[in-house]
């Protein structure tokens, strides 16, 4: 508690000054505010402005147009045409579907793989852990969001990689799988916590009125508890589809960098966050291929975004839904 | 008071009959094995990169230069780096995080707009990927601001308008606004409405209340969001790639568009550039548990600053 005894209470009535200071710094106050709405606008526009030439520029237009970087190029004169990324060479290629189906594969890893453990997990602490396992759980999840993602790089590449390999033999040490699960690890802390406070926020009269009416404890969770917890659910893995596929260093350092098109999730991978991080520390400022990486990162940031707008929104009608029927 | 040894057998039966465990039906125990698999995942990450670190996590190391391409040597310049970097963020994100959760706890109307609107962009900034904010670091601050400063002020020569510690900081600043802005609004959020009233009815003006009554009140909560932000700023890697951080430099950095050495960068320099990899991986090993230890020192550091908090909200 501050002590105002100690403070200059005491002079009291306000002078002028004071008055004057109040509306400066309630100025200022707000002006500073604005800060965070500039911010995220002023990402919008300097992305914007980098990535606009792909679309207008006649001299980044000689290399690449819009319409080639989703379609297959020629690799060589008579071979099929492929869906290829090949930036640096000597008629470069920019198709971004290598990069698209890259950053699905890895995605769809990473939530297959963090979605059972974190609503299980998410399900336990909410229904069945006594309470002290349950304030147990919440620091181990806190410690998991705090490794650094290049801490789990670094696992995923030198520690996952080599155990996945030893079990199944495949092909290629660093692959979509391998990417994918460090990533999912690094995502189950989103998907528990949403989805532990939807749970969580499930009155306990649902599940008291379920019970008197005999139903078992299977039976209440999933004709009660989750369907009320549903928003809450869908929200979590949403954010955790939005973190996923905006992660860099994970996938970076795990998953092999070869921008090809092949669907096993057996094989390398690159998705469009690591191709800007590899790529953009070599390329020339202002040249297509620079153009082309802040396109990509355009593309990023407008996924993301909807992404997590519809994340907010499952929030939200979690609120409403419990908030409007709650006794 | 003497317990019998029959109550003693007694509640040595009780603590270990199936009754104490709790709920036994199916869900109860894949649940509970789901939740026992996510702890194992912790602890085995742990587990190997504390074995595989400790061994050469010496004196010598945390305050060496590397040496011999990095196959030898410490980590100090990565460590100085580190610290710069993070204490240049923490003055530039505070003072706004702390303004921006004034301004929506005590000037906007809840339900105005602008706050809602505000909230948004909050709530988004949050979710941008790390590597759009690397991105953005390099096309404003690097190639707009910097360059800007360099014709206005130094005729066209480079001197900011080039990757420097004074972008990659304020880009980390931008990624932990949101995160500063939370931390303290939740710790405004928990200040009594009678502080605040009582303020008022002594005639108090709205930023005097702030300032003797609000900001004193809320300091751990502030406290807290700086901590946070720096356990988090010290961690991304991908944001400073491209806005600052070097493989390797002979001096420590000096000045604020000096570039710089950094922990998280290291790690990520050792682990996939390294010319001899079997020779650094003991070194590498060693980089990562210092990192790991500092972010969860912090992160210990601010749990344990909001649970007084709440002790003393609470009182």
């Amino acid at each position: 508690m501050t002590d105002y005894r100690k403070s200059d209470w005491g002079q009291f009535p306000i002078r002028p000054g004071d008055r004057r200071r109040d509306v400066w710094m309630g100025r200022l106050i707000s002006l500073t505010a604005l800060g965070a709405i500039a911010a995220i606008v002023l990402i919008f526009v300097f992305i914007g402005r980098e990535a606009l030439p792909v679309i207008t520029s006649p001299d980044v237009h000689q290399e690449v147009t819009v319409s080639q970087m989703v379609s297959k190029l020629e690799f060589r004169p008579g071979k099929p045409k492929m869906y290829i990324w090949q930036p640096v060479s000597e008629t470069p290629k920019y198709s971004l579907a290598p990069l698209l189906l890259g950053s699905f594969k890895a995605t769809l890893v990473a939530i297959l793989f963090a979605t059972p453990f974190a609503l299980g997990a998410a399900l336990y602490s909410s229904e069945f852990a006594p309470r002290r396992i349950r304030e147990s759980i919440k620091p181990v999840i806190e410690m998991l969001a705090g490794i650094p993602s290049v801490v789990m790089g670094f696992f995923a590449l030198i520690i996952l990689a080599s155990v996945l390999q030893n079990l199944t033999g495949w092909k290629f040490r660093l692959n979509a799988t391998n990417a994918g699960i460090a990533l999912g690890i690094a995502v189950i802390p989103i998907i528990y916590t949403i989805a532990e406070e939807a749970l969580r926020a499930v009155p306990r009269s649902y599940r008291e009125a379920a019970q008197s009416l005999g139903a078992s404890s299977w039976a209440t969770v999933r004709r009660v508890v989750l369907p009320a917890a549903a928003p809450g659910i869908f929200a979590g893995v949403t954010l955790g589809f939005g973190r996923a596929i905006g992660e860099t260093m994970i996938v970076l350092m795990a998953s092999g960098n070869a921008a090809i098109w092949s669907l096993p999730l057996t094989d390398s991978i690159r998705t469009m966050s690591v191709t800007i991080a590899a790529e953009l520390g070599e390329v020339v400022n202002g040249s297509p291929h620079y153009h082309v990486l802040f396109f990509i990162g355009a593309l990023l940031f407008v996924l993301t975004f909807f992404v997590n707008l519809l994340g907010e929104w499952y929030v939200g009608r979690l609120r409403r839904r419990l908030s409007g029927s709650a006794g | 008071m003497a317990t019998s040894g029959l109550e003693r057998k007694r509640s040595f039966v009780r603590r270990f009959s199936p009754r104490s465990w709790g709920d036994l039906s199916p869900l109860a125990v894949v649940s509970g094995f789901l939740t026992a698999c996510v702890v194992a995942m912790l602890v085995l990450i742990l587990w190997n990169i504390v074995r595989g670190g400790i061994g050469s996590l010496t004196w010598e190391f945390l305050t060496a230069s590397p040496r011999d391409g990095m196959t030898k040597g410490g980590i100090f310049p990565a460590i100085f780096g580190t610290v710069f970097l993070v204490l240049l963020m923490t003055v530039a994100v505070i003072p706004v995080g702390v303004a921006t959760a004034i301004y929506l706890r005590h000037y906007a109307r809840p339900d105005s707009r602008l706050s809602r609107l505000l909230r948004v962009a909050v709530s988004n900034l949050a979710g941008v990927p790390s590597i759009v904010f690397g991105l953005f670091g390099l096309g404003f601050f690097v190639q707009f601001v910097g360059r800007g400063i360099d014709n206005l002020f130094n005729g066209g020569e480079l001197a900011y308008g080039q990757p420097a510690l004074i972008w990659a900081s304020l880009t980390l600043a931008v990624l932990t606004l949101p995160v500063v802005i939370v931390a303290t609004e939740e710790a405004m959020r928990a200040i009594p409405n009678e502080y605040i009233e009582a303020s008022y009815a002594l005639g108090a003006t709205r930023w005097q209340t702030i300032r003797r009554v609000v900001i004193p009140n809320s300091m751990t909560g502030i406290l807290t969001g700086g901590i946070l932000a720096v356990s988090r700023g010290a961690g991304e890697v991908a944001p400073i790639m491209f806005t600052g951080a070097a493989y390797f430099l002979p001096h420590l950095p000096s000045k604020l568009n000096d570039q710089f050495m950094e922990l998280g960068y290291h790690v990520y320099v050792l682990s996939t550039q390294s010319p001899d990899v079997e020779q650094t991986l003991p070194l590498l090993y060693s980089t990562v548990l210092v990192l790991l230890l500092l972010t969860f020192a912090l992160n210990a550091l601010a749990v344990v600053a909001r649970m007084r908090f709440r002790a003393r909200m609470a009182r």
